[in-house]
């Protein structure tokens, strides 16, 4: 592998174009530099040329995403793409170096997904225990079956309290259900507070990772941003000025806030908490400052007991960012003395996709993002070229339940590597699911015609171990004598921005055969 | 059918075929040392936080005086120091708008994480830990845990109607992965080892 190609051999960045030369993070009480929360471990900068943000993915109603073109706009752009893939492969690695300081990591990982086997197969009953809690500590329970519901629930709320305006922390599930869009038509005012999110919301566009929500940004992006809706200078893009202009500026809107809503990273079905995991501590301002408090949980967010929870607080973070714990970690439980507290428990596809054998483990999810932050796709393509709420690996096989015509491309956008699973801390089987879905969306004619092709002959190849076999002498020796026309043209698209690996020149199978099996034929 | 029925409907009718255990979690073996002072003192260094010991008895408070004396509004929740905004006659949180520092009582700290654990009665205004420009922390070092698995065994998260735990001041690096402290809360978290005048019950 040449130098160019193998970050190792460059200190771990992978383009030198995106290393900053000046340092701008908060240092420690001995002058250390500091690289907790959802910092980078070195200086990266996007170069200082204005390049327009590549935008997501062109909605057309209920027609399939076309993610690959999406993803050509993104890479059509290197700065944006390639300070975004230094940024996020910098994440995964924190992510490595926390999970290695832990000598229980495994143990933790299959812990947690035990949990949450256990509470996914019996939540009926652990959500009957956390509604009892709830009530028995003064909360107002809520149930929707889907994000209209939910919303409908939300706004019933506000206007018996005449309130006209809601302060939020970061919540997938309220992107979910449209919550923002739905409040803006009926005038209620809706303020995020997480910076990330809030980028977002002035820009008008989605959170494109679920825990970096502006990933996708160069701070050149996040100046225009908020010289054309907060009035900054524009010319001035130093990050602390821009955090800064948008703490002064969103402090007075959570003051005069009528109401305040979190989501909810675990709910606790033994004593009815809700719990939150932020570094900004935007989730208690929701929480603690307005008169009138609400959380929205989704369903499958139940762990039994608070024991329990050690397990995944130590497991989020690290896997998320690469830090020990977050900022905050939030228990709301019961109401402040005068105030009311509300939970609107969500179903929304939740109890449909427990009833699909090959798909309801997805429900484990924790949404760390660890698995976006390790994918080769996601990296070079962005999370707004999903055009869906979720993306990324755990988007492909989460999307697909919510609308199978729509996301039905998505599952092709994975490279089958399979990191994914195994830095999932709830060691969902990703990469599985995401064959398994190619394989249901084929039998319902749900991709397109080449594609049926492809998996056609793949199914024939693989069904059978000996042509499977031929198959990868070929493609070896193919990846060895094509020329690079043939690898890098537009029908590949794996082929753009990557380099092929070097095909090894026998492949395990033969080297098997030729050295370990005796001539019988046994090994 | 009410909502709620139609959703444990379908999750009875759709509960997928297997046995799926409670698993039991084990008690892990602490992965700090015995001097829990300075491994709470280099993990919260990390997560951007400060330890500071208490000054003599005479001005325990000497390692923050500079902070202090900085001050026009501060908010005491301890009886170790008497601030000039009472939390206890506060009617509404978002009078905590123009407190400087407010300086609060942790229950309990963690080695493992560098945290300190509020209920709201630590807090007596919730809202002052977040809105308040610095947060000064007393810790009694005989509160340090070990981990984040003994702190879940104490019982402040069964009873509390808030509880929280705080690693470092307000954190963000949402802009180009620049660490920035003061999202939007408290720009700074000194904790300060003092012991409790009173053992808690």
């Amino acid at each position: 592998m040449s130098e160019e190609l193998n970050p190792r051999e460059r200190e771990g960045v992978i383009h030198p174009e995106v290393r900053a030369r000046s340092d701008e993070s908060e240092r420690g009480p001995n002058g250390q530099r500091l690289q907790h929360a959802e910092a980078a471990s070195k200086p990266i900068r996007a170069d200082a040329p204005r390049e327009p943000q590549p935008r997501g993915a062109r909605i057309k109603g209920n027609r399939p995403i076309d993610q690959g073109e999406a993803a050509e706009r993104f890479l059509a752009a290197p700065l944006h793409q390639k300070a975004h893939d230094e940024r996020l492969w910098d994440v995964r690695k924190k992510r490595d170096t926390a999970a290695h300081g832990i000598p229980e990591w495994e143990e933790l990982r299959e812990i947690a997904s035990q949990i949450k086997a256990h509470t996914l197969t019996h939540l009926d009953q652990y959500l009957a225990q956390f509604e009892a809690a709830a009530k028995a500590n003064g909360v107002h329970v809520h149930w929707a079956e889907d994000g209209a519901a939910h919303n409908r629930i939300v706004l019933d709320i506000l206007q018996k309290h005449g309130a006209k305006s809601l302060v939020k922390s970061k919540s997938m599930l309220t992107e979910e259900c449209g919550f923002r869009h739905f409040m803006a038509a009926h005038d209620i005012d809706i303020i995020e507070t997480d910076l990330g999110e809030r980028i977002q919301q002035l820009d008008e566009e989605e959170p494109s990772h679920v825990v970096m929500p502006a990933v996708h940004k160069t701070r050149l992006d996040v100046a225009d941003v908020f010289a054309r809706t907060l009035g900054t200078d524009p010319d001035n893009d130093d990050a602390h000025y821009l955090a800064e202009s948008q703490r002064e500026t969103t402090r007075p809107l959570i003051l005069k806030a009528d109401a305040g809503l979190t989501g909810c990273n675990f709910a606790i079905a033994e004593t009815g908490t809700v719990v939150t995991c932020t570094n900004e501590g935007n989730a208690d301002l929701s929480g603690n400052v307005p008169p009138l408090q609400i959380h929205s949980i989704g369903i499958e967010k139940i762990i039994p007991k608070v024991e329990h929870l050690g397990v995944f607080i130590r497991l989020l973070s690290r896997s998320a960012l690469g830090s020990p714990i977050t900022q905050y970690t939030s228990h709301f439980r019961a109401p402040r003395a005068g105030t009311e507290m509300h939970m609107v428990l969500v179903d929304n596809g939740r109890s449909e996709r427990l009833g699909m054998e090959e798909f309801w483990t997805s429900l484990k999810c924790i949404r760390c993002g660890a698995c976006m932050n390790t994918c080769p796709v996601y990296r070079r393509s962005g999370g707004l070229s999903y055009g869906a709420t979720y993306s990324g690996p755990i988007g492909l096989i989460i999307d697909p339940t919510f609308n199978k015509r729509k996301y039905s491309t998505l599952p092709f956008s994975s490279t089958m590597n399979g990191s994914c699973t195994n830095v999932c801390p709830v060691k969902i089987n990703i990469h599985e699911q995401i064959f398994a879905w190619r394989k249901v969306l084929a039998e319902e004619h749900q991709i397109p015609l080449l594609k049926q092709g492809m998996m056609k002959a793949a199914g024939a190849v693989l069904s059978r171990p000996a042509a499977y076999r031929a198959a990868i002498g070929a493609a070896d020796s193919a990846l060895r004598a094509l020329p690079r026309f043939a690898v890098y043209n537009p029908a590949n698209t794996w082929g753009k921005k990557r380099e092929m690996p070097h095909a090894p020149r026998q492949s395990f199978h033969a080297w098997y055969r030729q050295n370990r099996m005796n001539k019988d034929g046994q090994s | 059918m009410s909502a709620r029925e139609a959703i444990f409907a379908r999750l009875k009718a759709n509960r997928p075929a297997g046995d799926f255990p409670l698993p039991a979690v084990p008690d892990f073996a602490p992965l700090v040392g015995d001097d829990l002072v300075a491994e709470f003192t280099e993990r919260l260094g990390k997560m951007g936080g400060r330890v500071e010991r208490a000054g003599s008895p005479a001005d325990p408070f000497a390692p923050v005086r500079s902070r202090l004396a900085g001050a026009a509004v501060i908010a005491s929740a301890v009886p170790e120091f008497t601030g000039n905004r009472d939390l206890r006659t506060a009617r509404r949180p978002q009078e905590m708008a123009d407190v400087d520092v407010a300086i609060v009582r942790a229950r309990f700290g963690v080695a493992e994480t560098g945290s300190v654990l509020f209920t709201q009665d630590d807090l007596i205004v919730n809202s002052v830990a977040y809105l308040a420009q610095h947060l000064i922390v007393l810790l009694d070092p005989a509160d340090l845990l070990t981990n984040i698995h003994a702190a879940y065994r104490r019982p402040e998260f069964g009873q509390s109607a808030y509880a929280v735990l705080h690693t470092g001041p307000s954190a963000t690096a949402d802009i180009e992965g620049v660490l920035i402290h003061g999202a939007q809360g408290v720009r700074s978290l000194t904790v300060l080892l003092l012991q409790r005048k009173i053992q808690a019950e």
